[in-house]
């Protein structure tokens, strides 16, 4: 039976040391009930502190309206809308990981899942600020949705692609957060029967449901993720295609084209995993789990950023091409002049954004530098600033010259409070994740038990074993060892 | 409410709890549940579960999303109050495809997520007796239901020869917190709807 978990020794183990499941508990829940450290407190009040300056450029923007903000003539959308891209796209990696690598049933994406989800919502979260704060009149936000209103009824315009974007975000925010959750239950449910104190008790006791690990309820959870997974796979490429609708469907040069939907996809994923990168290397060594997310983990996602930053690539150089053989005077001048040219009042910016995205992920070719972790650390950060340079690049290059040159802009610069507000959302997202790698097990214990005796290192070493033996033999041994 | 009587045994090894699940069955008792941290493939099977027909709850939600989408959109923008956008027809479907389909996903999402927690009877502030607090660490916990013709000592006897370790004989409360209501996990009840 334990052989029939059985797997090549070529694939390298997914945990190392040595571990029972017990092992794991321990390794995984130690973090959760020891005292925070003073590295923890210091991230934690730095990102409070932002926080509370991301309100404050909230708080000024709603009292003297979107005027505290650069933006002008044709520039209506500029850093706010830039952001609320850009965190998206973050936000894509977590689902992508938990759900297309649970359908694909990649083993490795159970060390990573749990963080990667967590960060997803939380990415999306801040994403969701800022279409709602740039409505200006914010208190007036529920006019988005389809309620039944003293104005007629006046109905949202279901043909446009800035509701689909209500529609999109905010059902992948819920689908998101019950997946995670639902996956989260029966790790609380350990928490609570190893917890000590009487807050932890409480806590864990009311937020793991009365969990109790009954075959009959693993069954109907198991059930659930897969058909979670199965609904998020679609899901998740749907609200960044939705996204690229907001620009592709408009006749802005620059921005009418349809490569955007699998364009931004592969960039949110690129991103995405960028910002796993950056979250993991750090929480790994400061968590001690460098045993759970190996540098078996951080090589196999590099793989993905070079592949999704080459797709990025791709797409840049398709979408020039296309600029120019489309033979249409107004898109040519937007690749050509906004964005080609260096001395361009934006050119730099898409030359930056050509090498953080394109070039730069080159180097993760080498199996060296992809398990190098500072490397790692450093190229998802530099991913990351490329990433919101493309965001920034389609926008503000499309929007500053329009059709009419006497209606050109002047060069854009975000104010303070601008920048305050994006500043604050980094507040919101550092706080809710250092909340959550104290308070909740940062990686998937009964997940990473499910796969221990297949892809631990120590059960491995049992497969030379197995893997001598002949087939009859094998199959002797263990045909009628499963089912009933 | 009565007290009702039930043999726990604790397993370490996923082989041994398989065979003593068959044993177990074979030999006629009332197999309660079997508690473990994680799940284990087959093991439903093993004890004579049925399939869970949550996908089949899935895929009704999920249609009633899509439904209720085109439904309303149809209506509000057909028949409530038409409006000309840009002269396109006012029957504009494949505009409204994003729109259905986020709905569709939203629909059968939560209604699933709801339908697990009301079938497993799962809610904040719920407590339930599991017999074991290690059966969400590393233990799997086999439970034995005394009916009137079980001998208790026989039984934790049994228990222990097929591999069970620190075999006890617990009294409990019956009530919904045992798991009252998931009656078709018994052996016998192959047919009743969860």
């Amino acid at each position: 039976m334990a052989s029939l978990r059985y797997e090549s020794q070529v694939r390298q183990p997914l945990v190392e040391g040595t571990k029972d499941y017990h092992q794991v508990t321990e390794d995984i829940c130690r973090p959760v009930e020891a005292k925070p450290s003073r590295l923890w407190w210091i991230g934690f009040l730095v990102s409070v502190a932002l926080l509370l300056f991301g309100v404050l450029s909230v708080a000024m923007e709603v009292t003297y309206g979107t005027g505290q903000w650069n933006l002008n003539r044709t520039i209506g959308w500029g850093w706010d809308i830039t952001n609320f891209v850009w965190w998206v796209g973050i936000g894509h990696a977590g689902t992508l990981i938990s759900a297309i690598l649970l359908l694909f049933r990649q083993g490795w994406r159970t060390g990573v899942n749990r963080a990667a989800e967590a960060m997803t919502i939380f990415a999306v979260m801040c994403a969701g600020q800022f279409p709602i704060w740039h409505m200006g009149r914010v208190w007036n936000a529920f006019f988005v949705l389809p309620y039944p209103n003293t104005r007629g009824p006046l109905w949202v315009n279901f043909n446009s692609p800035l509701l689909w974007d209500v529609f999109a975000i905010s059902t992948y925010f819920t689908v998101s957060l019950l997946f995670w959750y639902s996956g989260l239950i029966p790790d609380l449910a350990t928490l609570r029967d190893r917890a000590k104190k009487k807050w932890a008790k409480m806590f864990y006791g009311v937020a793991s449901f009365g969990w109790t690990g009954s075959t009959k309820h693993w069954q109907r959870h198991e059930a659930l993720s897969l058909v979670l997974a199965g609904l998020s796979t679609p899901l998740v490429l749907s609200v960044h295609t939705i996204v690229s609708f907001d620009f592709a469907t408009s006749i802005v040069p620059g921005w009418h084209t349809t490569i955007f939907p699998p364009y931004f996809v592969a960039g949110a994923i690129f991103s995405g995993f960028a910002m796993v990168q950056t979250l993991l290397v750090v929480t790994r060594k400061v968590l001690g789990l460098e045993e759970y997310i190996t540098i078996e983990h951080i090589d196999v996602m590099n793989k993905v950023i070079v592949l999704t930053g080459s797709i990025v690539g791709i797409a840049y150089l398709t979408e020039l091409f296309m600029a120019w053989y489309s033979a249409v005077p107004y898109e040519w001048y937007a690749f050509k002049e906004n964005r080609l040219n260096l001395n361009s009042p934006y050119g730099w910016s898409y030359w930056l954004m050509m090498g953080c995205n394109v070039l730069s992920p080159q180097i993760f070719w080498f199996r060296k530098m992809r398990r190098n972790l500072f490397v790692t650390f450093f190229m998802s950060v530099l991913v990351n600033i490329g990433m919101w340079f493309e965001r920034f690049v389609i926008i503000v290059t499309s929007v500053y010259r329009d059709y009419l040159p006497s209606s050109w802009s002047t060069y854009y610069t975000p104010t303070i409070w601008e920048v305050g507000f994006y500043l604050g959302t980094f507040g919101l997202f550092f706080t809710c994740y250092f909340l959550f790698s104290k308070y909740f097990p940062v990686i998937a214990i009964a997940e990473i038990k499910h796969i221990l005796k297949k892809n631990a290192k120590n059960y491995k070493a049992d497969m030379t074993q197995v893997e001598n033996e002949s087939l009859d033999a094998y199959a002797a041994k263990h045909v009628h060892d499963d089912h009933h | 409410m009565s007290v009702q009587k039930f043999v726990v045994g604790n397993f370490y090894d996923e082989p041994v709890l398989f065979t003593a699940v068959k044993k177990v069955r074979r030999a006629g008792y009332k197999l309660h549940d079997v508690f473990t941290p994680f799940p284990i493939h087959g093991l439903d099977q093993a004890m004579g579960l049925r399939d869970t027909s949550l996908h089949t709850a899935g895929f009704i939600y999920g249609i009633t999303g899509t439904s209720t989408a085109v439904g309303f959109i149809t209506w509000a923008l057909t028949l409530d109050w038409p409006i000309n956008f840009g002269g396109k027809p006012f029957f504009a479907l494949p505009a409204w495809i994003p729109v259905t389909f986020e709905l569709t996903v939203l629909f059968a999402a939560v209604g699933m997520v709801l339908t697990f927690c009301y079938l497993c009877q799962l809610a904040p502030f719920v407590k339930k007796d599991h017999f074991n607090p290690r059966s969400t660490d590393d233990t799997f916990v086999m439970v034995i239901e005394c009916t009137e013709e079980t001998n208790e000592a026989e039984a934790k006897k049994f228990l222990e020869s097929v591999g069970a370790t620190e075999v006890t004989v617990m009294e409990k409360e019956t009530g919904w917190w045992l798991g009252r209501y998931d009656r078709d996990t018994e052996p016998t009840a192959q047919t009743t709807n969860a």
